[in-house]
């Protein structure tokens, strides 16, 4: 096999040419007036933004994640760039050709006489949603599904009610960040008993140069009602980094359940660890209700930088939440991942799963917290976290944390490293099968825990996704 | 079909085959019997490629063909297969796709193109019932918690479904009951034919009542000093290895 280790090709990396309107450069009051300007939105949510701004200029920068980057110049990135053609009606012919080239060559079908996947779209490019699919249809079942800035224009109240609920503006630097300056997202509203009859989703681009994408989501999800919904993310390939900093938010009541997955493929920089994107994120859920459950299920390709802990909050007692992940990290990308369940009501249960890859010169942190607070009455957690090591230059590295303040509390904890064996390597080499083609085999059976939690087309999705990230990772 | 030829073998510093030779032809099954520590296993591993056997002198032809400059994975593509004395466990990989992964690399190696689904289920199941397996047991990880029986048989299988020119058995027939044994030897005199051939390697003559040798030779200190007939490895039983000594 060769020694030359070539980055496998980031086939989302091309950049469309499409008219766009930006904010100026840099952060300050009059950056955040202009988005919420933009947005035409009103009072209260400008307030919230300057107030989460003014709580963002006043905190440190976090300094704990085992990462290494250049600092960030917050001066020096574009807050706000938004397609200039917008659909007025939601209709497809109203959409910019260019766009419609774009969805083309990313393989994303918004086209609703396609219905064959079940799947309703939003699609958000940099700081705005273009266009959501099948709205009406779910219209008929009284699901929501916009974007963020349409819902504090069509829905304040239930927007107003929830938003900054689970994640406060000060919860930390990049949530403070975010509810100043978010500029797109979805938002989902699934009522009372209703399950949401397709997948929703949402597809993040990031398109324009030296810009930062700011996403916000929201879903709410109303006694016994039910949804899935799946997030993917693109950009462009880059020699500096870019920055996309979201806020997701959760909320399910009794007898709710919402299933939340993320495939993430950001452009992570070339072989030498020049550009790629930089994701700093904070996803939480809140198991608001009685028998609430939220499942998170998450698999990292892509990013120069991926900080994110999808976390829930298991607040009504016998609520479940369970957390499946996946981070493969190739040449010199960091990832520093995990999940934080924080038990507060009786019987409440967790399971997180987390299986870490890495190869080529790359740093993969596993970081969790199990909390038990003193009324978290016989709750109880199981934890398994794997890492798999290809090659004698990467690292993985596992942070478990754990705090019980019930005695009646039970946490069980997992953790294995392994490196993909001369021995399985040889096994599989003297079936026929390549060394190439072996790691592959031998990765997907390590992440297959992961991965059938997955949306079937999606699984298949993120086992090709795991193939191209490990290109040419054994030499 | 295979030609070892004053075949030097060394681990580290240590040479282990010292001059070794053995003719194989198509249509033969042949036995190699030795005491423990001789070479037999090295042998096994240096046919298939393993990386930390060099060979020092010699050479191996198969079908007329220096093999040793070729990596594990084209030695398999020629039709050469390893049957493990302890098969390696890969956890989440099913028997069924492990196999599928592996067919249709052997097929990509020969230009050919990947296997029909209804081909590969119907080839699984007929080649599942030489070895007594059921489909279940396909769908498990491989080798994951498979018992010593389990894994044997799972080889065999995986020998059925690849049917290569010349497939060692590396003392298949180690920690087997008398079922599992009887399985294993019935699975191989099924896949015995005119065109392919067996080098079985065992310590024990028992398997050698089950899968009948054309040829069997014994072993010692790296090389074969003494073959003979199926009865040689009886006279082998009855006069113990302290007789090989002698013989060396």
């Amino acid at each position: 096999m060769s020694d030359a280790i070539e980055l496998s090709e980031y086939k989302y990396g091309f950049t469309s040419d499409i008219e766009q309107e930006f904010a100026e450069r840099g952060l300050n009051e009059d950056t955040v007036r202009f988005i919420s300007q933009k947005k035409g939105e009103p009072d209260w949510m400008l307030e919230w933004r300057l107030k989460s701004f003014q709580i963002w200029k006043n905190m440190p920068l976090p300094n704990w994640a085992k990462l290494n980057m250049d600092p960030i110049d917050f001066n020096d990135i574009i807050y706000y760039a938004a397609a200039k053609k917008k659909p007025k009606l939601n209709s497809l012919d109203e959409v910019d050709p260019e766009i419609k080239r774009m969805w083309e060559k990313l393989g994303i079908s918004l086209n609703e006489q396609n219905k064959l996947a079940n799947v309703a779209m939003d699609f958000v490019m940099d700081s705005d949603s273009v266009f959501t699919s099948f709205k009406e249809e779910l219209h008929k079942h009284g699901i929501i599904f916009c974007s963020i800035s349409e819902a504090i224009r069509d829905y304040p109240d239930l927007v107003r009610d929830n938003l900054g609920k689970v994640v406060l503006p000060r919860d930390n630097f990049y949530a403070a960040l975010n509810s100043a300056v978010f500029s797109d997202g979805s938002f989902v509203y699934i009522p009372k008993g209703v399950k949401c009859p397709m997948e929703l989703s949402t597809y993040f681009r990031i398109n324009a140069e030296n810009t930062g994408q700011f996403e916000r989501t929201l879903i709410i999800a109303e006694e016994g009602s039910y949804v899935s919904y799946l997030e993917g993310c693109t950009a462009p390939q880059r020699d500096e980094n870019q920055l996309h900093a979201a806020v997701v938010e959760l909320i399910a009541h009794d007898y709710a359940e919402i299933k939340y997955s993320t495939i993430q493929n950001w452009y992570p920089g070339d072989k030498d660890g020049k550009g790629g994107i930089y994701n700093f994120v904070t996803k939480r859920g809140l198991c608001e209700g009685y028998k609430s459950k939220i499942s998170w299920t998450q698999v990292e390709t892509g990013s120069a930088i991926t900080w994110k802990y999808p976390s829930c909050v298991l607040k009504g007692d016998e609520s479940y939440g369970e957390f499946y992940s996946v981070a493969v990290t190739n040449n010199h990308q960091q990832a520093d991942t995990g999940t934080k369940m924080i038990h507060v009501g009786k019987n409440t249960k967790s399971r997180i799963v987390s299986k870490g890859i890495s190869a080529g010169y790359s740093h993969n942190s596993y970081r969790g917290l199990v909390k038990m607070l003193a009324n978290a009455e016989n709750a109880y957690n199981f934890s398994q976290c794997d890492s798999m090591l290809i090659g004698k230059t990467c690292g993985a590295h596992t942070f478990p944390y754990i705090e019980v303040k019930n005695k009646t509390g039970k946490v069980e904890h997992e953790a294995s490293t392994s490196k993909i064996g001369e021995d399985q390597l040889f096994y599989c080499n003297q079936r026929g099968i390549g060394d190439e083609e072996a790691v592959y085999l031998i990765v997907n059976g390590f992440c297959k825990e992961v991965f059938k939690e997955l949306p079937m087309e999606f699984a298949v999705e993120a086992q090709k996704l795991l193939e191209i990230t490990l290109e040419n990772s054994v030499g | 079909m295979l030609s070892i030829q004053n075949l030097h073998t060394k681990i580290g510093d240590k040479e282990i085959l010292k001059g070794l030779n053995l003719q194989i032809n198509k249509g033969e099954v042949h036995a190699i019997m030795g005491p423990n520590g001789t070479g037999k296993s090295t042998l096994a591993y240096t046919l298939a490629g393993k990386d930390q056997y060099e060979n020092t002198a010699g050479d191996i032809l198969f079908e007329n063909q220096s093999i040793l400059e070729l990596d594990p994975t084209e030695r398999a593509h020629l039709g050469l297969f390893l049957c493990y004395q302890y098969p390696v466990e890969i956890p989440g990989v099913s028997t069924i796709n492990f196999m599928k992964t592996a067919i249709n690399e052997m097929r990509k190696a020969k230009g050919q193109e990947k296997m029909e689904a209804k081909e590969f289920l119907e080839l699984i199941r007929t080649k599942a019932e030489i070895v007594e397996l059921n489909k279940e047991f396909l769908t498990r990880a491989i080798n994951d918690g498979f018992s010593g029986g389990e894994k044997k048989r799972n080889e065999i299988f995986q020998l059925a479904m690849l049917e290569p020119k010349l497939a060692v058995l590396d003392e298949t027939d180690s920690g087997l009951d008398i079922d599992a044994l009887r399985i294993v030897a019935n699975g191989v005199n099924q896949l015995r034919n005119s065109e392919n051939a067996f080098l079985v390697i065992t310590h024990y003559q028992r398997l050698l009542d089950y899968i009948i040798p054309d040829f069997v030779h014994i072993m010692y200190d790296g090389r074969i000093i003494k073959t003979g007939d199926k009865n040689l490895a009886l006279e082998l039983e009855e006069k113990g290895y302290n007789w090989v000594k002698e013989l060396a």
